[in-house]
């Protein structure tokens, strides 16, 4: 399956007249760094290529490094959904408050949830740990971390076949304003971790202890996300409320998509609009603070 | 002529010595050194400035390169030939100045940079190919040149963790070989590897010179940049210290910027000797066959090792017979020669003089050797430095004519000889 896209013939296009044209106007200077960075699209187009070869690598090495290959990325939710289930819907007596059983509420939470803490984690160390890369060749940096949002959709989608499978066996079926807005809801949760995974990994390079810091920033930040909780638990916090809303796209995301996926509560369009705006600025600051250190990394790095 | 296909323009770039010392910043720090400034400035305590020395790596580096040239880079340790590389490809910014290039740049600071040892020797050419620049179209179309360059055929899908550090590196190599830009900026990448595929790799980079391609190639091997380069730069402590034609700038580089003290010992006021001491040897030095002291020669030159006497007060020493010997770092003594051996001893000299002893095409590889010398006077011997008279510095130099000079590093003496077959 994952067996290199290279082998496949039939992806073979041919850039060639894109090349001849690179290549006529390649005239081009270095100088030093302008304070304002802007963003090369052209230049990151030409990169496709190491793009798409840097995920194949994360993809296949990840597969081909575990014994259990894709068993990994279905035990990992799974074994988490039966143990956070047992601590805080049998012991604690958390509910889901909208009647939706609490295995599958949990899990589409989850499964937000781990898909943006698996990309910011991985997005912020993208920089470090592939120092040997920043240091001998050039390349636009962005492509590091974008790597790393990428190569997670992985997870996500097998992660995603598990809940289809759980909606099925608990007689669930999702609403079409749940199909329709889930790419939005996707999109939404991919520029949010990206934003802060640009953020953190600039910081990253400079600050070495950010990588201790990390665990302890993604832990917290689960617990002020509706993933264990509903929003609705919060209905006498109203201040806690708009904060989480206001601040925390990724809230917005997970109470809508349990809304249009399992249909138990009202879809909130207006929360949706918060979300992608406050990720559309989330993931402005986090390019820019990106692009303006990016030219230091190999000095630092 | 055309525009040239790189102009470098008062190139500059500091580091701050700080930043160098420690690289490693913590947060941590960071904000309670921010925290204390605060605490000061409130209490208007006097502002400390943080001390910070600015290092300037290379300054004002001006020069330009024609289509096709092949550009050789030298310079001791530190003198900014790998900064002056990493602004080249992009990797660091410059601080000033300002870099044109008209080409497609591909640069080869290390080989096998992004190799992973998890992958296959087949997966890793498309990821290192990708790594430096290449589409996959081209990596496809030249997958079998490679493969063979690099001679792996029988361990393409074996992940390269398995390999032999050689099959690894030439895998490395090759892929690098096949890169076809037009300007090539190449690191010290012969560095690696077993002689015979040194010779294999410099044997490529000479086709890509010739192919018409501009290269900048930085090396510590002179016979290399010799070979391979018309032209080439010299930096010493972040300037440009010359540039021109690669046999002058070569010639340059172990004129001055090489230390004379290398091969020097504090013979005059030396103890350590045996001897009468009726005459002694008070200085060496090594010249170029122009008459220049150099501090160091490049194997198949020719060179003159000179040796300053003095001879005492009041004597007339007759029937003198001057050697001189090198050895080897580890001590094995490989070569002498007395005056005598060739048919000449000396007589009536004056007081003070120098002794030079010619040597036609150095038949040594690049190495340091100690150099000792000895003289006696009617078969009595007069003056003999223990820890011997200095020291002579080979760099690595075009012994057999054949724009090589890779050779087997651990041996010392170089062989002339001709081949055939009967």
């Amino acid at each position: 399956m994952l067996n290199g896209w290279h082998c496949d013939d039939n992806q073979e296009y041919d850039n060639t007249a894109l090349y001849w044209i690179v290549n006529l106007k390649t005239e081009f200077t270095i100088s030093p760094p302008g304070r304002l960075a802007r963003i090369n699209w052209p230049e990151l187009w030409r990169y496709r290529d190491l793009f798409l070869v840097l995920a194949w690598r994360d993809i296949s090495v990840r597969y081909k490094q575990t014994v259990l290959g894709v068993l990994w990325a279905i035990l990992q939710p799974i074994t988490t959904m039966i143990i956070f289930t047992f601590i805080f819907n049998r012991m604690a007596g958390i509910q889901s408050g909208d009647g939706t059983p609490y295995p599958i509420f949990l899990y589409t939470g989850q499964l937000i949830w781990l898909y943006f803490s698996g990309t910011v984690t991985k997005a912020s160390q993208s920089l470090v740990v592939n120092a040997s890369l920043v240091q001998k060749i050039y390349f636009p940096r962005l492509i590091l971390p974008a790597t790393s949002a990428t190569t997670g959709l992985i997870d996500f989608f097998i992660a995603l076949i598990i809940l289809a499978g759980m909606m099925i066996w608990y007689g669930f079926s999702p609403g079409w304003i749940g199909l329709l807005t889930f790419p939005i809801l996707l999109l939404t949760s991919i520029m949010c971790a990206m934003g802060i995974g640009l953020f953190l990994a600039s910081i990253n390079v400079k600050y070495r202890d950010v990588r201790h810091a990390l665990p302890f920033f993604i832990s917290t930040l689960m617990y002020i996300t509706p993933v264990i909780y509903p929003v609705s638990m919060l209905d006498n916090y109203p201040w806690a409320k708009i904060a989480m809303t206001w601040l925390n796209p990724i809230s917005g995301v997970i109470t809508n998509a349990r809304a249009g996926l399992l249909g138990k509560s009202e879809f909130d369009w207006q929360v949706m609009w918060i979300s992608l705006l406050v990720s559309i600025v989330y993931l402005i600051i986090g390019l820019r603070h990106f692009r303006s250190t990016e030219r230091y990394f190999a000095d630092i790095a | 002529m055309s525009n040239p296909i790189i102009e470098i323009e008062n190139l500059g770039k500091k580091y701050r010595i700080g930043a160098l010392r420690e690289p490693y910043l913590s947060l941590r720090d960071s904000v309670a050194h921010k925290a204390k400034h605060a605490w000061n400035v409130l209490r208007r305590k006097e502002h400390v400035q943080q001390k910070q020395e600015d290092f300037w790596a290379l300054k004002d580096v001006s020069f330009s390169v024609n289509e096709g040239e092949a550009v050789g880079i030298i310079g001791r340790n530190g003198a900014g030939k790998s900064t002056l590389l990493k602004i080249l490809s992009q990797i660091t910014p410059p601080t000033e100045g300002k870099i044109t290039m008209r080409g497609r740049v591909a640069s080869l600071l290390e080989v096998g940079t992004g190799f992973h040892p998890e992958l296959s020797g087949r997966e890793n050419i498309f990821l290192n190919g990708a790594i430096l620049g290449m589409t996959r179209k081209e990596i496809r179309r030249k997958f079998d040149e490679i493969v063979a360059f690099a001679e792996i055929e029988m361990f393409l899908d074996t992940p390269v963790k398995r390999y032999s550090s050689g099959m690894y590196v030439r895998l490395a190599f090759a892929v690098a070989a096949h890169l076809e830009p037009e300007i090539l900026v190449v690191d010290e990448v012969l560095a690696v590897g077993d002689a015979q595929f040194q010779k294999k790799c410099l044997g490529k980079m000479q086709d890509v010179a010739k192919g018409g391609r501009t290269v900048l190639f930085v090396s510590h091997n002179m016979a290399a940049i010799e070979g391979l380069c018309s032209k080439a730069v010299l930096l010493e402590k972040g300037l440009l210290q010359s540039s021109g034609l690669a046999k002058n700038v070569i010639e340059a580089y172990l004129e001055d910027v090489l230390p004379h003290h290398l091969n020097k010992t504090d013979l005059r006021n030396s103890t350590d000797r045996s001897g009468t001491g009726d005459i002694r040897l008070v200085d060496f030095w090594i010249e170029n066959n122009a008459g220049k002291k150099v501090a160091a020669v490049s194997s198949g030159k020719d060179c003159v090792f000179a040796l300053e006497y003095e001879s005492a007060i009041n004597v007339q020493p007759k029937n003198i017979d001057v050697g001189i010997s090198l050895s080897s770092p580890s001590g094995s003594h490989l070569v002498q020669l007395y005056s005598s051996y060739v048919g000449q001893v000396f007589n009536d000299l004056p007081q003070t003089g120098v002794f030079r002893c010619q040597v036609p095409k150095l038949p040594l590889g690049p190495n340091r050797y100690t150099v000792g010398g000895r003289l006696t006077a009617n078969e009595i011997e007069a003056d003999n430095p223990i820890s011997g008279v200095g020291y002579l510095v080979v760099e690595a130099g075009d012994f057999y004519g054949t724009g090589k000079g890779v050779y087997h590093p651990n041996i010392p003496l170089l062989l002339d000889g001709t081949w055939d077959t009967k």
